[in-house]
C-alpha cells in the first residue's frame, strides 16, 4: 500500500512502475549478473582437480597462510558446531589461520550472485528453504570433486580411507551426474513418533498391524486423543514422506526409486494408492481438520501435550522440542505398521536417511582448505562434538559411543538395529524434481481432507511427473539403489 | 550563459535520482524482458534464448490462469469494499454529524476514530499477516473460532477451506487499507466549501442527498486514485498470502496470485527465464489496468 498525498498523472504511472518492479523480485536480482556474464565458457567438470597424498596430516597440500570462508545454515541445528568446533579444529591443525564464519538462513539469496561472479566461499552447508540447485552449480563446475576427500586418509586412522570410516549411504548420495559432489553429514531416522511414558501409564503396546493401529485410535478416541495428526501448514511434506515410506513399505524401495527415476506410471503403481488410502482413511476416522491449518510448531506442542498420538517426523524432533519437553514425555519412534498381510518389507522398517548437504566450491579461493575442513568434520572428535552439540547422529561410523544420547535418539538407534537390512529409502526427487516435490505437498492436503480420492491424487502426481520428464529445461538425474 | 547556468543547476538536481532509477528500475525491466526471452536458469553463464517459448507455455500454464482468476477477484472486490466502507466512514466522520452551530461536522467523537481507523496502516504487511493467523487459527485457541466455540459453532478452517481462503485474506487486505483510505477522503471532504452543504441542507436535503448529490461528485478525483492504487494493490498481496495461507495456492489453488508464482518459479524451480515471461505479463496487467481506469473515468475537472 502506499501513500498518495495529491498525486499527477505522472505520478502515478511511475508508482505503478515501481509497484510491478516490487512485484517481480527476480529483475532486481538478476540485473547484477544476468546477462553480464563471465565470459567463459561453462566447464561441466570441476575446474580443480586436487590430488590427495597420503600424509594424513595435510594431504591436499593446505596453505595455511590462506584463510578459509565458511557459511553455515543456521536452521535447526544452529551454527556452534561450525565455529566453536570444527573451525577450531581446523585452526588448530593450521595454526595462524584466519577463518571467516558467515551464518545465516538465507543461502539462495547471499550466495548465488557469488557463485556466478565466481566468488564463492570455501565450505558451503547448502540448506534451508532457499538452498541452492545444486545440479545446476554442479553442470557450472562450481563443485570440487570430492572423490580426493574420500580416498584421503582418515585423520583418525591413516591407515583407512575416509571412504570407510562412514556410512554407505553418504557414497551413494554424493552423487551428481555421476560425481562425488555432496557430502552428506548427518544421520536421521524418520517415521512415527510418540510418547513413551504416555504409552507405559495407559499400558498401550506400539500397534504393529493396521487393525492395531485403528484399535489403538477407537481407544484414544475416547481419551479425546487423536491417532495422529501431521501440520498442513509449513509441514505437509512430513505426510508426503510419511505416505511415501508407507508405499516403499507395502511395495519395497522400488517404488520411490521409480517415482526418484520418472519411471512411466510410477505414481499410479498400487502399493502407492494403498498408502494413501489407508493414511487418507485414518485422518477421515481419528483426524482433526483443524490440523490442515496448523504449522509444525503448533502441532508440535500439541503432541507434548498429549492431544495426539503418532507425529509423521525424523529424529531431530527431540532437539528442537528440547526446551519445551515436559517431564511426562519421552519421545520414542514406532515403526509404520503393517498395512496389508503381504508387506514387502516386514514390521520394524523404518526409513534411515543421510542429510544436511556440504560443498566445497571449485573455483573459491582456497578447495585444498575446504576438503580438509570436510575432513576434519568427518574426523571422530568433529563427528562427536556435531553429536554432542545437535543430538543428532552424524555418518562417520562409531563417532556417537560414549555420548550421552537422548531417549529419542537411543530409541531411534534400536529400532535401526532391529529394522537390520530393512531400512526404507529416501525419495530424492525433494531435490532432484523441487516443482513435483512441492506439487506433492500441495496435493497431499487436499486427498487427506477428502477433496480428491486416493486415486486422483496419483493420477494428479503422475500427470505432473510426466510434465516434469518432458521439460528439457530440467537437468534428470537417476538412481540404481 | 545564463540560460546554460540555469539548465545546469536543474540538471544537476536532476542526474543523481535519475541514473539511480535507471540503474535501479529500468535496466532490471530491459533485462526482465531480455530474460524472458530466454530458458536462463539462474545458475547457467550462457544464456540460450528460446523466442517466445515462454509465453507460449504460459498460456498453457493452468497455474498462470488460476493466478488470473484470483487477481480478477481481488480487482473486482478490494477496490469495491473498501472504497465503500471508507467513504462510509469518513462520511460520518466529516459530516454526519449534521449542521450544528457553523457548518457541518462529524458524529461524535470522530477525532478520535480517524486515529483509530489509520493504526493498521502502521503495521507492517508481515505483522499483519502474523495477527491474523492468530485471528484466523483453525483451533478452539483462534480468536474468531474461539467465539465461535462459545456459540457452540464447530471451529471453521478460514484459511483452508478452498471457498473461504481468497475471501478471509481479502477481508484482511481491506481491514488494513479501509484506514488510509478514510483519511484521505476526510482530506478531499474537508476541501468542499461548507456553503454547499448548507445551502443544500437550508433546501431540505437529507444526510443521504447530501451524500450522493454533493460529496461523491466532489470527491471524484479523490475516489479515481484509490480506485488505482487499490487495483495495483490487487495484483500484490505477496506478504500477506505468503505469511497467511503459504506459497503453492494453497488450499487447491484458491490463494494462487502471480508474485508468489513468479517467485517460486524463479527462485525454487530455478526456472529464471519463465518466470521473467510472469513478470512482464504482469507488468502489462498492471500498466493495461491503470491506462483502463484512468481512459474510463476521464472528465473535465470541477472547479470548486
Amino acid at each position: 500500500m502506499t501513500h498518495p498525498g495529491e498525486i499527477t498523472r505522472r505520478q502515478l504511472l511511475r508508482r505503478i512502475g515501481m509497484t510491478a518492479f516490487v512485484a517481480g523480485p527476480g529483475a532486481g536480482l538478476l540485473s547484477a549478473c544476468a546477462t553480464a556474464g563471465t565470459g567463459g565458457d561453462p566447464t561441466a567438470a570441476p575446474a580443480t582437480s586436487i590430488a590427495a597424498s597420503a600424509d594424513p596430516k595435510n594431504p591436499f597440500g593446505v596453505d595455511a597462510k590462506k584463510p578459509l570462508e565458511v557459511v553455515i545454515f543456521s536452521g535447526g541445528y544452529g551454527d556452534a558446531y561450525a565455529k566453536d568446533l570444527h573451525e577450531e579444529l581446523y585452526k588448530k591443525a593450521f595454526p595462524g589461520v584466519t577463518i571467516k564464519h558467515t551464518a545465516t538462513q538465507q543461502i539462495g539469496t547471499q550466495l548465488r550472485p557469488r557463485f556466478i561472479g565466481d566468488d564463492a566461499p570455501d565450505v558451503l552447508n547448502n540448506s534451508g528453504p532457499e538452498a541452492m540447485d545444486l545440479v545446476a552449480l554442479a553442470a557450472e563446475g562450481h563443485l570440487a570433486d570430492l572423490t580426493p576427500l574420500f580416498d584421503a586418509p582418515s585423520v583418525d586412522e591413516p591407515a583407512k580411507k575416509v571412504r570407510d570410516t562412514v556410512t554407505p549411504a553418504v557414497l551413494d548420495n554424493a552423487k551428481i551426474d555421476g560425481k562425488d559432489l555432496v557430502l552428506n553429514y548427518s544421520v536421521s531416522h524418520r517415521a512415527l513418533w510418540y510418547n513413551a511414558k504416555l504409552f507405559e501409564s495407559r499400558g498401550w503396546a506400539v500397534p504393529k498391524t493396521w487393525a492395531e493401529f485403528t484399535a489403538l485410535g477407537e481407544a484414544a478416541k475416547k481419551d479425546g486423543i487423536l491417532l495422529f495428526a501431521y501440520p498442513g501448514q509449513k509441514g505437509p511434506y512430513y505426510q508426503l514422506w510419511n505416505v511415501l515410506y508407507t508405499a516403499a513399505k507395502i511395495g519395497g524401495n522400488q517404488i520411490i526409486l521409480d517415482i526418484d527415476n520418472l519411471v512411466d506410471n510410477a505414481w499410479n503403481a498400487e502399493p502407492v494408492k494403498q498408502a494413501v488410502t489407508v493414511w487418507a482413511d485414518v485422518q477421515a476416522k481419528y483426524g482433526d481438520k483443524a490440523y490442515f491449518g496448523l504449522d509444525h510448531t503448533q502441532t508440535q506442542i500439541k503432541h507434548l501435550q498429549n492431544e495426539l498420538l503418532f507425529y509423521p517426523v525424523g529424529s531431530w524432533i527431540e532437539n528442537e522440542m528440547t526446551k519445551d519437553i515436559p517431564l511426562d514425555f519421552q519421545y520414542a519412534i514406532a515403526p509404520i505398521p503393517d498395512v496389508t498381510a503381504a508387506d514387502k518389507m516386514p514390521y520394524g522398517a523404518i526409513q534411515v536417511g543421510v542429510g544436511e548437504n556440504f560443498v566445497v566450491a571449485a573455483k573459491g579461493k582456497n578447495p585444498q582448505g575446504g576438503l580438509e575442513y570436510l575432513r576434519i568434520m568427518l574426523s571422530k572428535e568433529g563427528a562427536r562434538g556435531f553429536t554432542e552439540k545437535t543430538k543428532n547422529l552424524t555418518v562417520v561410523n562409531g563417532a556417537a559411543e560414549g555420548v550421552d544420547l537422548p531417549a529419542g535418539l537411543i530409541s531411534a538407534a534400536k529400532a535401526q538395529d532391529a529394522a537390520g537390512e530393512n531400512i526404507i529409502t529416501d525419495a530424492r526427487f525433494e531435490g532432484w524434481y523441487k516443482e513435483l516435490f512441492d506439487y506433492g505437498t500441495e496435493q497431499i492436503n487436499v486427498v487427506m481432507a477428502g477433496r480428491i480420492t486416493p486415486e486422483k491424487f496419483c493420477a494428479n502426481m503422475q500427470k505432473k511427473a510426466d510434465a516434469i520428464k518432458k521439460d528439457d529445461s530440467v537437468a534428470k538425474q537417476t538412481r540404481s539403489q | 550563459m545564463e540560460r546554460l547556468r540555469r539548465y545546469g543547476f536543474v540538471a544537476g538536481f536532476l542526474v543523481v535520482p535519475v541514473v539511480l532509477y535507471s540503474v535501479f528500475v529500468i535496466s532490471p525491466y530491459i533485462q526482465a524482458f531480455q530474460l524472458s526471452l530466454t530458458s536462463w536458469n539462474g545458475y547457467s553463464s550462457v544464456v540460450r534464448y528460446v523466442g517466445l517459448d515462454n509465453f507460449g507455455r504460459l498460456f498453457e500454464d493452468e497455474v498462470f490462469w488460476r493466478a488470473l482468476r484470483n487477481h480478477g477477484i481481488l480487482l473486482l472486490v478490494l477496490p469495491i469494499v473498501t472504497i465503500v466502507i471508507a467513504l462510509f466512514l469518513s462520511f460520518l466522520l466529516n459530516l454526519g454529524g449534521g449542521t450544528r452551530g457553523a457548518g457541518m461536522r462529524g458524529v461524535w467523537g470522530s477525532k478520535f476514530y480517524r486515529v483509530v481507523y489509520f493504526f493498521p496502516q502502521v503495521l507492517a504487511v508481515a505483522v499483519v499477516g502474523v495477527l491474523f493467523q492468530a485471528v484466523y487459527r483453525p483451533d478452539e485457541d483462534g480468536v474468531l473460532n474461539g467465539v465461535l466455540g462459545r456459540l457452540g459453532v464447530d471451529p471453521v478452517g478460514w484459511l483452508t477451506e478452498p471457498g473461504l481462503a481468497l475471501w478471509s485474506i481479502i477481508a484482511v487486505m481491506v481491514w488494513q487499507a479501509v484506514g488510509f483510505y478514510v483519511v484521505l477522503f476526510s482530506a478531499g471532504m474537508a476541501a468542499i466549501p461548507r456553503d454547499y452543504f448548507e445551502a443544500a441542507a437550508l433546501d431540505g436535503a437529507g444526510r443521504a442527498r447530501l451524500f450522493f448529490s454533493i460529496t461523491l461528485p466532489l470527491l471524484r478525483d479523490t475516489v479515481q486514485v484509490g480506485w488505482i492504487y487499490l487495483g495495483i494493490a490487487a495484483f500484490d498481496g505477496f506478504a500477506l498470502i505468503q505469511v497467511l495461507a503459504g506459497d503453492k495456492g494453497e488450499p487447491d489453488g484458491a490463494t494462487t496470485i502471480l508474485p508468489v508464482t513468479i517467485y517460486k518459479t524463479a527462485f525454487a524451480y530455478n526456472k529464471v527465464g519463465y518466470a521473467c515471461a510472469m513478470g512482464v505479463a504482469l507488468f502489462f496487467l498492471t500498466v493495461t489496468f491503470a491506462v483502463l481506469t484512468l481512459r474510463t473515468t476521464r472528465r473535465e475537472r470541477i472547479e470548486l
